[in-house]
């Protein structure tokens, strides 16, 4: 099989774990692994990527200071046409999801993203995708080609030890003509609330399961039983019923409660990759096949409109 | 400002009756029970396309690849105030992968001259999250992805606020025309209206078939992807949580139960 070529990914001054757990799977999909670094002044970066990789290309260039989704592309075309890789690895994240279609197109190579799975038939990848919210698992068949593109989830499966050492070349930024139609301008920290629900020991989080604004103050009661915090997932942000800085998951907080308490929530990886790390993981859904389960300790299959009302009947009745 | 907002329809998963089950063929699912909304990014895409024609003006244009059911998300979207409709549709899209399925939409957008194209920035139901910025490159349009916030810098110029890991927002100055992928959360979507109901039903959907589209039959459909999904399968599932049986009553005690001996209250 061919070179497995693996984008680097960095975000303000940090690589992200995402980086390791591509090379890790990279390497264990055999071949010979190739890492990309596009960055400015990461040399420790590159030292660090070659304890995974048997070779690392480092762009060096001030305008991949700060990541440009155009600029990626541009750099990552120029470098598939003169490596020719088998397959190439991007995280699907916030960077990748900006850069893998447009990229895939521009070279005339199929893809997919947002693979759980990634396994080698030959000199083609079989993957492996969720649908429909992780209900069902589908295989991808992709058309013929010397390369192909594959969008990785981030966290699917854990960065290993490495042990490889890997040679370092600083190769010229194949991009010769500033990006003009986009400009990276700044970044934007997320706003801080009144309570850091990444320290907190017992949270009473609720989903789109709720249903409606005006059932809060029933979770507030029972949190407040409980003292324990209320967090919630991306759904009941964005609908408002909570301020942003309470939500849990991948663009939200990662927390690691004593107790999560999981009201109408369905489990979309987005949210569990938040909250996985929590001990004891209680969840009330009245869908059985909700995959919040399959992370929870214990699972109450009903109406949290009717579990929780008698819930704060037992806490009250107990606390006499 | 001309805006086009690509609307995609979709089981309602939220809804706990919405079960997912695999069809004899492998490659669907029973859709007969499901129950059909727009896709979540999608609502918030339209909302962002209103609100940018309520204060610049020009036309909101709404384009969904769907059977005739789907016309229900389009007349939501028009009721809310889109201005035109087209629709794709023709048993030759069937099983189109996210490529097949951007060079429809490119085929619906291409001539209109429009300044902006929103999609959402992932479906709920196959979630390759990679629609909009595939359609930006048939296109050959600059893009921007996963985006929370825009504003209007001039009438060639966007500042946008993508959103990334940790509720991090990486500000951008995009040119225009450029497509967009919308996340959910930066806007509040308006119901629509009676009036505005009963203004849509009135207004054309414009139907396209394979003919309209100007494409091969090649360019569509299976024949058309570069990257199908060829068989569903029911997930591998570690060991899942202990299940409290009973009534309310029953489970909320034992639950309470087991909170105390576990000493968390
Ligand atoms: C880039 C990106 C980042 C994201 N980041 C995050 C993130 O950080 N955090 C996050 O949470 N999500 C995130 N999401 C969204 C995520 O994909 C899901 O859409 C979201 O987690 C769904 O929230 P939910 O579980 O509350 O709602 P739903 O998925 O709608 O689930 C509602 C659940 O409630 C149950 N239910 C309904 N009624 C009742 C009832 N009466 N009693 C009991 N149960 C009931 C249903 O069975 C269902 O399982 C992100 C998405 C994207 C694309
Ligand atoms: N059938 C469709 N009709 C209209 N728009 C679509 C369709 N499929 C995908 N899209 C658009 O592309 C976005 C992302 O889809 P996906 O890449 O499949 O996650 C959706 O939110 C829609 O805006």
């Amino acid at each position: 099989m061919g070179d497995i070529l693996v984008l680097a990914e960095h975000r303000q001054g940090e690589l992200r774990e995402v980086t390791l757990e591509l090379l890790t799977l990279a390497g264990q999909l055999g071949g010979n692994v190739v890492a990309l670094l596009l960055g400015s002044g990461v040399d420790d970066f590159a030292g660090k990527i070659a304890g995974y990789a048997d070779k690392v290309l480092v762009v060096d260039d001030p305008m991949f200071a700060n990541f440009n989704g155009m600029a990626y592309q541009a750099a990552l075309a120029e470098i598939i046409k003169s490596e020719k890789p088998g397959l190439v690895l991007i995280g699907n994240t916030g960077q990748g999801m900006d850069v893998i279609g447009a990229l895939a197109v521009e070279l005339g190579l199929p893809f997919t993203t947002d693979a759980v799975a990634v396994k080698m038939e030959g000199d083609k990848p079989e993957v492996t995708r969720q649908y429909y919210g992780g209900k069902i698992d589908g295989t991808i068949d992709f058309k013929d080609a010397d390369t192909y593109i594959v969008g990785m989830r981030e966290a699917a499966i854990p960065a290993g030890e490495g042990g490889k050492s890997g040679e370092v070349a600083k190769i010229d930024n194949p991009v010769t003509s500033e990006i003009t139609a986009r400009k990276f301008l700044e970044y934007v920290e997320a706003a801080i609330g009144d309570v850091d629900i990444t320290q907190s020991t017992l949270l009473v989080s609720v989903g789109r399961g709720i249903r409606e604004d005006k059932n809060m103050p029933m979770m507030e009661e029972l949190a407040g039983l409980m003292g324990a915090d209320i967090s919630g997932s991306r759904a009941v942000v964005d609908a408002g019923w909570l301020p942003t800085d309470r939500q849990v998951g991948i663009s939200g907080k990662t927390v690691k409660p004593k107790l999560y308490l999981a009201l109408g929530i369905s489990g979309a990886f987005q949210h569990v990759t938040g909250m996985k790390g929590s001990d004891l993981v209680v969840a009330i859904n009245k869908d059985p096949d909700a995959p919040i389960f399959q992370y929870a300790d214990y699972g109450i299959v009903d109406d949290l409109l009717k579990v929780v009302p008698a819930l704060i009947d037992k806490l009250k009745e107990m606390k006499g | 400002m001309n805006i086009v907002v690509c609307v995609k329809q979709v089981p309602d998963t939220s809804d706990p009756d919405t079960e997912v089950h695999i069809d004899g063929t492998g490659r669907g699912v029973d859709q007969s029970k499901f129950s059909f909304v727009i896709n979540d990014a999608d609502n918030y895409a339209v909302e962002e396309a209103i609100l940018l024609k309520e204060k610049h003006g020009g036309e909101v244009t709404v384009v969904n690849i769907g059977p005739e059911a789907a016309n229900q998300v389009i007349r939501m979207a028009l009721a809310k105030g889109g201005d035109a409709a087209i629709r794709l549709d023709d048993e030759k899209f069937a099983f189109s992968d996210v490529l097949a399925t951007a060079r429809l939409l490119q085929s619906a957008v291409k001539d209109g001259g429009f300044d902006l194209i929103m999609a959402g920035c992932l479906a709920s139901d196959d979630g390759y999250g990679a629609v909009g910025v595939t359609l930006a490159q048939l296109l050959g349009l600059p893009h921007a992805a996963m985006v929370k916030t825009v504003e209007v810098i001039d009438d060639k110029k966007l500042k946008v606020g993508r959103e990334l890991e940790g509720g991090l927002l990486e500000m951008n100055e995009i040119e225009m025309p450029c497509v967009l992928t919308i996340q959910t959360g930066g806007n509040e979507p308006r119901y629509a209206s009676f009036k505005g109901i009963r203004e849509a039903s009135k207004k054309e959907i414009k139907v396209m078939d394979l003919g309209a589209t100007g494409l091969a039959e090649d360019q569509v459909g299976e024949a058309g992807s570069c990257a199908i999904m060829a068989q569903y399968s029911v997930p591998e599932v570690g060991e899942l949580a202990e299940i409290l049986e009973g009534d309310p009553g029953t489970t909320s005690a034992r639950l309470a139960e087991i909170l105390k001996e576990k000493g968390l209250v």
